[in-house]
């Protein structure tokens, strides 16, 4: 009977059924679409972010400290240049996106046929290494992925043989000494090696390596006889925006309990990564460059924020407009609802008849809007990302509480008018 | 017996007082019309009889039980398990076809049978009409179908707002009728009217004038004639 009486119902209140569903399909679709954006958000934006520049910077552990303390540049402290692999074998390796060992030293630059001797700082790396893992992982890395952003006149050396003797030159040195792409210049270092090298490009980086030679890293290894050895690494990471425990963690990782310990060190804290990083490089101080990891953090949990006010938001709209559809409803057939009370219906029996019209009705309307919302996700997805949104399944559930709440907060006002709702002043006519 | 007795029953709604100090004594099997002009209390009466309001002062007792104090959700279990209503405008659900307007009252009183209520339509001469909506029934079915849905919960009174305001005369005669034969098998009927004709149908008849009775007449000498001429419409 009680099934009955609410197809019934529907099946009579169809007008007004189905503007209650269209706003449930409407608050449900926008929750749907940005829940799940904000849970597959991360990455992207991170990714996104990554067009900034490494956000870790691996030392030697002394000329860290000699930084840190005293502002003082060492040169005699390296790292090995086969650790750096190592940094994707770690238990956070997947997120890292890029890395690059470079070699930071001075060197004497002349031009044949010019009156040009200066000294200059001379950083090698790995341009676009393919390196295959120990795990038969393959991997491209390098500072041209860290740095999408430079200027280059010219073209970017590569790793090939024919490069081993070709520079870039950051465009300050170049304009100061007015090199072009091209011009052959001779590198000197203190122990007298010597090489001949062609400018093959001109960047422009907007900092102080525009004042530097850039070479690839044997290169660099060779001139300044320091085969294997690296001053620091460069590390792109995937990050999860520090809370209360990373900055613990960050401070003193021997101050957690075991439990903290295993959270922090399964979670993409930068600081959990540079832990991770200090295992295995060897005399490695890993540090987070914090402005460029903060504003990730800061700018991940801003668009966390918004996407939440939205679905908030939406949710509260989807509460007042159901509540106005279904008190108007309530109102129109309280002279059905007053004599159902008048025939020995208890006033719950009558707010269950009624929620279940509104959450079978919001349940269709819900079952809709949560497909429209995964077509809005990848449309958001697509248009803001170029990429896909991953669906998460446990927004299905997350929306499932949201529409169970909005439907019973809209349904508030119909059931305190259906409590008051007294048999005689419906059943008289009066 | 008395099952249903009102003692000193007053209802004030502010400064108005809708009844008065009323007493009224109604034995089981007994048929009373209580009459009046509008606005003299005979709805306020009906409502506090029917459960579904209760006294400013004084006492209702129902089946031996005072009713006067009791709270809502008693009220509402109290009025399913004794009482039967009629009301003038019917109110039938439209949605519902006949058989199922009277299934509603057994779903709320205990559990919904379906040949039980079909029994009940037929008893009010619908059988043949079970299955249609309201819609497609004239005044005076809509009316019967009321009736049967009163009665499907056996109720120990009958209560009637003006059952027969809105039927012609054929239909009040079948109204009539029924009401009759009720009153045959032992329910007890309590009727709010108008018309003089259906109240002198009753066995007993009050008037009611500004909250109070002003007239209490025993029909019971010319109960079966007025009836007879009545039923026979």
């Amino acid at each position: 009977m009680f099934l009955r009486m609410i197809l019934k119902t529907l099946a009579r209140q169809k007008s007004k059924m189905l503007m209650i569903a269209f706003t449930v399909v409407l608050g449900v679709s926008l929750s749907t679409a940005m829940i799940n954006v904000m849970l597959g958000v991360g990455d992207k934006v991170n990714r996104e972010l990554k067009v900034y520049g490494a956000n870790i910077n691996v030392k030697h552990k002394d000329a860290a400290i000699m930084g840190e303390l005293y502002g003082l540049g060492v040169n005699d402290k390296f790292l090995y240049e086969e650790d750096a692999l190592k940094l994707k074998t770690i238990f956070w390796g997947f997120n890292i996106i890029d890395f690059a060992p470079i070699l930071e030293s001075k060197i004497i630059l002349t031009a044949p046929g010019k009156n040009l001797r200066a000294e200059v700082p001379i950083n090698g790396t790995w341009i676009e290494k393919h390196a295959i893992l120990q795990t038969g992982e393959e991997l491209n890395t390098g500072l041209r992925a860290l740095r999408t952003w430079w200027d280059v006149k010219g073209e970017w050396i590569s790793e090939n043989e024919a490069d081993l003797n070709s520079v870039m030159i950051g465009n300050s040195l170049a304009s100061k000494y007015n090199i072009n792409v091209g011009d052959a210049l001779r590198l000197s270092s203190n122990n007298g090696v010597v090489k001949n090298v062609i400018v093959k490009g001109i960047y422009n980086d907007g900092g102080n390596a525009d004042e530097a030679v850039l070479t690839n890293l044997t290169t660099a290894q060779e001139l300044l006889n320091l085969s294997g050895k690296i001053s620091s690494i460069e590390v792109s990471a995937l990050t999860t925006p520090d809370n209360d425990l990373a900055r613990k963690a960050a401070q003193n990782p021997s101050s957690l309990s075991a439990e903290e310990y295993e959270t922090w060190y399964c979670t993409a804290y930068v600081s959990a990564i540079c832990h991770q990083i200090q295992e295995v490089v060897r005399d490695g101080v890993a540090r987070a460059v914090r402005q460029v990891a903060e504003s990730e953090g800061t700018i991940l949990n801003k668009t966390t924020l918004l996407m939440i006010l939205i679905t908030i938001l939406s949710s509260i709209g989807s509460a007042l407009a159901i509540s106005n559809l279904i008190t108007a409803s309530v109102i129109e057939r309280s002279q059905e609802l007053g004599l159902l009370k008048a025939l020995g219906a208890y006033n719950y029996q009558i707010i269950l008849l009624v929620l279940a019209e509104v959450m079978l009705t919001g349940l269709a309307g819900g079952i809709v809007g949560y497909f429209l919302g995964i077509a809005f996700a990848q449309i958001i997805g697509q248009t803001v990302f170029g990429s896909y949104i991953e669906i998460a399944q446990v927004v299905i559930l997350i929306v499932g509480i949201i529409l169970f709440l909005v439907t019973i907060a809209g349904s508030i006002p119909a059931i305190r008018y259906l409590m008051a709702l007294k048999p005689t002043e419906v059943l008289h006519g009066k | 017996m008395p099952i249903l007795e009102l003692k000193n029953v007053s209802k004030i709604y502010g400064s108005l007082r809708a009844l008065s100090d009323i007493n009224l004594s109604v034995n089981a099997g007994d048929w009373l019309s209580i009459m009046g002009p509008s606005g003299s209390g005979k709805t306020t009466m009906i409502n506090i009889i029917g459960c579904m309001d209760t006294p400013s002062t004084g006492s209702v007792i129902l089946d031996g039980v005072d009713i006067s104090k009791e709270n809502a959700a008693n009220l509402t279990r109290i009025r399913r398990d004794k009482i039967g209503l009629i009301f003038q405008q019917f109110h039938l659900i439209s949605y519902l076809t006949a058989v199922e307007n009277v299934m509603i009252a057994q779903y709320y009183h205990s559990m919904p049978d379906e040949a039980e209520a079909m029994e009940a339509l037929e008893k009010v001469g619908l059988r043949e009409r079970a299955h249609h909506l309201p819609a497609q029934l004239s005044g005076g079915e809509q009316q019967r179908v009321c009736i049967a849905r009163a009665l499907i919960n056996s109720p120990q009174i009958l209560l009637g707002d003006e059952p027969t305001g809105n039927l012609d005369e054929e239909n009040e005669g079948i109204v009539v009728d029924i009401f009759r034969r009720l009153h045959d098998e032992g329910v007890t009927i309590i009727i709010v009217t108008h018309d003089p004709e259906v109240g002198d149908v009753a066995q007993r008849k009050i008037i009611l004038e500004h909250g109070k009775v002003i007239q209490d007449i025993d029909q019971s000498a010319t109960f079966g004639e007025a009836l007879k001429l009545k039923s026979k419409g």
